[in-house]
C-alpha cells in the first residue's frame, strides 16, 4: 500500500522509524526539539522521543557537527540539522577537515555514521545568507557523500539509507520542497546511493535536473512535449556517488544535454557533470552541454531580482530548444 | 615533593617511565627524520610530558582522548605503541594509519585515541561529542580534549566548551599552556595569561596547575575525572608548561630568548621528577638506569619495526575513503 505524504513528513518518518529501531540514532540541531524544526520537519519528535534524543542545541554549527562526529566515532548514529545551508560555513572545518577525512586519516579505521541534514534553496526573499545551495562546494571534498532528493519517496528512502550508512552524508533538503506531496509506500524501504531516477523518458534531449530543479524540469519537459520535443529528465538523487552510467546511457540516446541546478553556475555540480560527459560521452554529443543554474551573483532580497537570477522552467525550455536546434 | 609518600615506588617509577618514554621516543623520531626514515614534519612535546602523563594516568582504558598536532605524548600516555607510532611516522604500512595519517592523525580507537589533529582546536568538539554519547548511554566514561594555549582563541573551542558546560558533559578540557602559539608568545595572542578563566563563562571550574609537575597534574586530573564520572560536568585544567623545542623541528625560534629557554630547561618535568625520586631515596640510580635501558631497547625495536615495515602500495592511496567502495572514480 502507499499513501500521499509531504516531503517533510517523509523525512520525519525516516527519522522516526530509524530512531525506533536503533537507540544509537538521535537528532540534534537548532530548534529541532521544542520548536519542531524551523520548517517543522521534526514536529512531534520531541514529545515522542524526549529531549535527550531530539536535542535542541545552542546556535553553534561547529559544535553541532563536531559533537555529532565525536558521538559517531564512539558508536552513535547522529543526525544533525543545519537550519540553513548558508550556515555550514561556520562548521566548515568540522565537516571538511574532521568528519570527511576521519576514516582516511585513520587508515580506514574510523566509522563516521553522521548525517548532516542541510536546508538549502530559494526563493523566499531570504537574501544572500539564507538562500544558497552549496552542495557543489562539498563535491570537491573526498570522504563526504552528497544526497539531494527531489520527491517524498526519495527523501524517505535516501535518508534511511544515510542513517544506516557508515560515512558522513550531507543531505540537502530544498526548503521549497517540504510541502511537496508524493506517493510513499507503507512498507519499510531503503534507496541505494548512486542510482539516478529517470523521471521522464525521451529521445530528443537529456535534462539532468538536481534537487529543486527537478519539478521545473518536469514542467519544461511537458511544455516541450507540446511542441513535439521528447525530453528525458534524469534526477541523479545523489551527487556523490554519482550515477555516471545512467547519464551516459541517456546521452547515447539523445546526444543533447541540459544540466539544471539551483547551485550557482560557476563550478557548480553541472560543471563536474559536464566534464564527466566530456570525458566519457563526447562521441555521443551532438551539441554543446548547456547549464541552467543560478546566475553568479549573491541572492538578492527583492523578489523580482531573485526570480531573475534563479533557473526556472522557461530557462530549461529555452536551453533544450537551443541544444536540440544546434547543428555541428 | 610532599606528595611522593602517597604513591608506591612502582607507581612513581611508572610516571617516570612514561614521561621518559615520550621524551626518548620523540628524540629518536627527530633523529630518524634526520636519517631519512621519516618523511614528514614533527611537532615535538619535549618539555610537556607531565601534562600528557598526569592526565592519562587518571583515565581508564575505555575513556577517550582527542589530541593535537603535538600529540605523541598524549598517545603514548594513553597506551599508544611506539612501534606502530614509529612505523606511522615512517609512512609504512604497519603504522597506526597504514602510512596515510602521519604524526598529525594517529588514531587507535581500541585505546580510546580518537586522533591527533592537524587543526588547532579541531578535535575539541569531537571530544565533546564522545562525552555526549557517554552521557546519553549512561556509561561511566569520560572524554579528554587536549589542546594548547593557541586553541582557546579558536571558535571551535568556545562552541564546544559552551555545549559541554550547558549539558554538563563528562569531559576534561586539558589545556597545555606552553606559552607559545606557533611562533607568537601567548601574551600576544590573548588579553589574559590565565586561560582557565575562560571556563567560568561556560559554567564549569577552571584550575591552574604546574604543568611540569606530573603529580600535580595527576591530582587535578583525578579530581576532574571523578567529578565528570559522577555527573558533575566538565573541568578546565590549565597546565603551565613550556615547549622546549621549536613549534616544528627546524623552527629557528627567533621569537624567544636563550635565557628563557635555559630557565625552563632547569624546570624540566622529567629530570626534576627523577631528582626528587633520587633525593627522597625512593629510587636508586640503578632503578632509573633499568627503566632507561628498557626504554632504549623498546625504541630500538620500534625503529627496526618501522624500517622493516613495507611501504604501502601506491594504489592503496585510493582505498579507505568510504566504508564501501566509490574510490578510484572522479567523484
Amino acid at each position: 500500500m502507499a499513501r500521499n505524504i509531504s516531503f517533510s513528513q517523509a523525512l520525519r518518518e525516516a527519522m522516526i522509524e530509524e530512531m525506533e529501531q536503533d537507540p544509537a540514532v538521535f537528532l540534534m540541531g537548532e530548534d529541532v526539539g521544542l520548536f519542531g524544526g524551523v520548517f517543522g520537519v521534526s514536529a512531534g519528535m520531541f514529545d515522542k522521543f524526549g529531549e535527550s534524543r531530539v536535542r535542541d542545541t545552542p546556535i553553534s554549527e561547529a559544535a553541532i557537527v563536531g559533537a555529532g562526529l565525536g558521538a559517531a566515532l564512539v558508536g552513535m548514529r547522529p543526525i544533525v540539522e543545519i537550519m540553513f545551508a548558508d550556515f555550514v560555513t561556520v562548521a566548515m572545518d568540522q565537516i571538511v577537515n574532521q568528519a570527511a577525512k576521519a576514516r582516511y586519516m585513520s587508515g580506514g579505521k574510523a566509522n563516521v555514521p553522521l548525517v548532516m541534514r542541510v536546508v538549502n534553496g530559494a526563493p523566499g526573499s531570504a537574501a544572500a545568507q539564507h538562500s544558497q545551495s552549496p552542495e557543489g562546494w562539498f563535491m570537491n571534498v573526498p570522504g563526504l557523500k552528497i544526497v539531494i532528493p527531489a520527491t517524498p519517496y526519495d527523501a524517505k528512502g535516501l535518508l534511511k539509507t544515510a542513517i544506516r550508512g557508515e560515512d558522513p552524508v550531507m543531505f540537502f533538503e530544498h526548503k521549497m520542497l517540504y510541502a511537496l506531496e508524493g506517493e510513499v509506500p507503507d512498507e519499510d524501504y531503503y534507496l541505494p546511493f548512486g542510482q539516478a531516477a529517470i523521471r521522464r523518458e525521451g529521445t530528443d534531449a537529456t535534462i539532468i535536473a538536481i534537487g529543486g530543479t527537478v519539478q521545473p524540469a518536469m514542467e519544461a519537459a511537458a511544455q516541450l512535449a507540446g511542441r513535439g520535443l521528447a525530453a528525458e529528465v534524469i534526477d541523479p538523487r545523489t551527487l556523490v556517488p554519482f550515477d555516471t552510467a545512467a547519464v551516459v546511457e541517456s546521452v547515447k540516446k539523445t546526444g543533447r544535454v541540459v544540466i539544471a541546478h539551483e547551485a550557482h553556475r560557476r563550478a557548480g555540480p553541472g560543471a563536474e557533470i559536464a566534464a564527466l560527459l566530456a570525458e566519457e560521452a563526447i562521441g555521443y554529443l551532438d551539441a554543446p552541454i548547456i547549464r541552467v543554474a543560478t546566475k553568479n551573483v549573491p541572492f538578492p532580497y527583492n523578489p523580482d531580482l531573485e526570480r531573475f537570477i534563479l533557473p526556472g522552467a522557461a530557462d530549461i525550455v529555452q536551453a533544450v530548444e537551443g541544444v536540440v536546434t544546434y547543428r555541428l | 615533593m610532599d606528595q611522593l609518600k602517597n604513591y608506591s615506588k612502582k607507581e612513581l617509577l611508572e610516571f617516570y617511565r612514561q614521561m621518559r618514554l615520550i621524551r626518548e621516543f620523540e628524540l629518536r623520531a627527530i633523529n630518524e627524520r634526520r636519517n631519512g626514515l621519516i618523511p614528514g614534519f614533527i611537532h615535538s612535546c619535549v618539555g610537556q610530558e607531565a601534562t600528557a602523563v598526569g592526565m592519562c594516568v587518571a583515565l581508564q582504558p575505555d575513556d577517550v582522548i582527542a589530541s593535537t598536532h603535538r600529540g605523541h605524548g598524549h598517545l603514548i600516555a594513553k597506551g599508544g605503541k611506539p612501534k606502530f607510532m614509529m612505523a606511522e611516522l615512517a609512512a609504512r604500512s604497519d603504522g597506526y594509519c597504514g602510512g596515510k595519517g602521519g604524526s598529525l592523525h594517529m588514531t587507535d580507537f581500541e585505546l580510546g585515541i580518537l586522533g591527533a589533529n592537524g587543526i588547532v582546536a579541531g578535535g575539541i568538539p569531537m571530544a565533546v561529542g564522545a562525552a555526549l554519547a557517554f552521557q546519553m548511554r549512561n556509561e561511566p566514561r569520560v572524554a579528554v580534549a587536549f589542546f594548547g594555549d593557541g586553541a582557546v582563541n579558536e571558535g571551535a573551542f568556545h562552541e564546544a566548551a559552551n555545549l559541554a558546560g550547558l549539558w554538563k558533559l563528562p569531559i576534561i578540557f586539558m589545556c597545555e599552556n606552553n606559552l607559545y602559539g606557533e611562533g607568537t608568545p601567548q601574551s600576544k595572542q590573548a588579553p589574559v595569561t590565565d586561560l582557565s578563566l575562560r571556563a567560568e563563562g561556560y559554567g564549569f571550574p577552571g584550575v591552574i596547575v604546574d604543568g611540569n609537575d606530573v603529580l600535580a597534574v595527576y591530582r587535578a586530573a583525578g579530581e576532574a575525572v571523578n567529578r565528570a564520572r559522577a555527573g558533575g560536568g566538565p573541568t578546565f585544567i590549565e597546565g603551565k608548561t613550556y615547549r622546549q623545542r621549536g613549534h616544528y623541528e627546524g623552527d629557528p625560534m627567533v621569537y624567544r630568548s636563550k635565557a628563557e629557554m635555559a630557565e625552563w630547561k632547569s624546570r624540566d618535568p622529567i629530570f626534576t621528577f627523577r631528582d626528587q625520586l633520587l633525593a627522597a631515596n625512593i629510587a636508586a640510580p640503578a632503578d632509573i638506569e633499568t627503566v632507561n635501558a628498557a626504554i632504549q631497547a623498546e625504541l630500538d625495536g620500534a625503529v627496526q619495526f618501522a624500517a622493516a615495515s613495507p611501504p604501502p602500495a601506491p594504489e592503496s592511496a585510493l582505498a579507505g575513503v568510504y566504508f564501501d567502495t566509490h574510490e578510484g572514480r572522479v567523484f
